[in-house]
């Protein structure tokens, strides 16, 4: 079993080697990496804004119904929302569900491929059929950063309309909440996660995908073990960046 | 013109192919057939570099596949034209683009040199208004065309086919055999076609290998089928009635 696993993870280094190696031509690549874009960063963008406004306004409201003490101030609000929203939620959470959107469709979109002969097809060609597939991708997914932004900016604004338009603050207090002990490298820290989760996020699912083997249901379950593993390595090395990052 | 010598190819202790050994002639349609499990897809993806045979050589046109470094191995794949069983052709792509595509991987060609070659191989395998369609939109018969196209485009020199009717009618699988052997003869072109579809033997079997249990059991043309006394082969291609009776008649002249 542990054997198994560190042979998996050994293929997955392999992998990235062969990524890099006998680039695709670039007009070629070119095309691939903007469909990639719009895959993977446009077509995410609905969903992580809709989740991250109605979760910045429950962590808002949330935090507003705990503060029964009269000697905290009201801007705690604000300040906790903008903490959540920016350190843990964009970032982590947000790449967790990015796992499940984004990394099924890398995973069930290559293994469809794999099952259809179609990455048979770009080898017998001399195409190098990683490079081809999985180079775009990480390409794209540099942009992710930029969804991390979007994600913390409507997250802080979704709690601004919780909390101003439900009656638990006032504007004034909750833009104060904000701005309180602001820290600029919690942001440079949500971004360096982003940027790893990202790499992760291309990475994982392509790997699942291009090594399975079977047919249209090996598909599916390749597709629920890219995101149980991405999730779970999403986790750890949360986990690792804060220690060596915040601490 | 592409030599295998004593080819030995194993999986999981189970050895598939055990030293088979033959010449795929140029111009001609050379066809590799056998029950499921003699060993003829190994075979195939051995000759596409697909598997790697443990002993015995390939060789294309003198060419040692083991000696090649793998930048001359990439360059040999873009001399090869595949026909999947499947067509694989790559779905989120037209019909045009899906030809186009090796012009686009492998060429300098501009848009519009590519343009017109893909024009004239989609007119070659009589597929006119198919330009702007997926694959999801055509037939199977069309599907395989497109893929012979597509294995064509780029002039290649050696083409591969797996199974080139199956789930086909026999219409349209007479018809894909004779569009591969017109343009094996056109171009010059060395086809191995693997396949278990008698009818193919017979219309477009230049050259046969027949392989059992990961031997060569017999080779010939298909007119030597029918006067051959191989006991594997007469059991593998008469087990229909209707072939018993082609062979008799053939024999009473």
């Amino acid at each position: 079993m542990l054997l198994r696993y560190l042979s998996q993870i050994g293929k997955y280094f392999l992998m990235w080697k062969e990524i890099f190696s006998k680039q695709t031509k670039w007009s070629v690549m070119r095309v691939l990496i903007f469909k990639e874009i719009d895959d993977l960063i446009l077509g995410s963008l609905g969903i992580v804004a809709f989740i991250s406004f109605f979760v910045g306004g429950v962590v808002s409201i949330q935090t507003a119904l705990n503060l029964n003490n009269p000697l905290i101030p009201r801007t705690i609000i604000g300040y906790a929302t903008r903490e959540s929203v920016i350190l843990e939620f964009a970032p982590t959470f947000i790449s967790i569900i990015m796992a499940g959107k984004m990394g099924s469709f890398i995973t069930s979109s290559i293994g469809s491929m794999r099952v259809t002969e179609q990455i048979d097809a770009l080898e017998v060609m001399g195409v190098n059929s990683l490079n081809y597939l999985v180079f775009p991708k990480l390409i794209a997914v540099l942009l992710y950063p930029f969804i991390i932004g979007i994600s913390m900016f409507l997250g802080s604004f979704g709690g601004y309309i919780a909390a101003v338009y439900g009656g638990f603050t006032t504007s004034s207090d909750f833009i104060d909440g904000l701005q309180i002990n602001f820290v600029p490298f919690h942001v440079t820290y949500a971004f360096i996660k982003a940027f790893v989760f990202a790499i992760l996020l291309a990475t994982i699912p392509s790997f699942h995908g291009y090594y399975m083997k079977g047919g249209a249901l090996e598909v599916g379950k390749a597709s629920t073990v890219a995101f149980v593993w991405t999730s779970v390595t999403i986790i750890l090395m949360n986990y690792i960046l804060t220690q060596l990052l915040l601490t | 013109m592409i030599t295998i010598e004593n080819i030995e190819k194993s999986f999981g202790g189970t050895k598939i192919l055990k030293g088979v050994s033959a010449v795929f002639e140029t111009g001609k349609t050379n066809l590799i057939i056998g029950q499921s499990g003699s060993g003829k897809t190994v075979l195939l993806k051995s000759l596409l570099g697909i598997h790697t045979p443990e002993v015995g050589t390939i060789s294309f046109d003198g060419r040692v596949y083991s000696d090649l470094s793998s930048e001359e191995k990439r360059e040999l794949r873009t001399e090869i034209g595949m026909l999947f069983q499947g067509s694989a052709l790559f779905d989120s792509m037209t019909v045009a683009e899906n030809v186009a595509f090796p012009l686009k991987m492998f060429t300098k060609d501009n848009n519009n040199k590519i343009q017109k070659r893909v024009d004239f191989v989609l007119k070659r395998v009589a597929l006119v208004d198919a330009h702007n369609k997926l694959p999801s939109e055509i037939s199977g018969g069309m599907q395989k065309r497109v893929a012979i196209a597509r294995a064509i485009v780029n002039n290649p020199k050696y083409l591969f086919c797996d199974e080139p009717n199956s789930g086909l009618d026999p219409n349209t699988a007479t018809l894909i055999d004779n569009l591969i052997k017109e343009i094996t003869e056109e171009y010059n072109i060395t086809t191995v076609i693997n396949t278990h579809d008698m009818n193919s033997v017979m219309e477009i079997g230049e050259k046969i290998i027949f392989l059992k249990n990961g031997l060569k059991e017999w080779e010939g043309t298909k007119e030597e089928i029918f006067r051959t006394d191989n006991e594997g082969i007469v059991d593998f291609v008469y087990s229909s009635n209707l072939f018993k009776k082609v062979r008799e008649a053939y024999l009473k002249g």
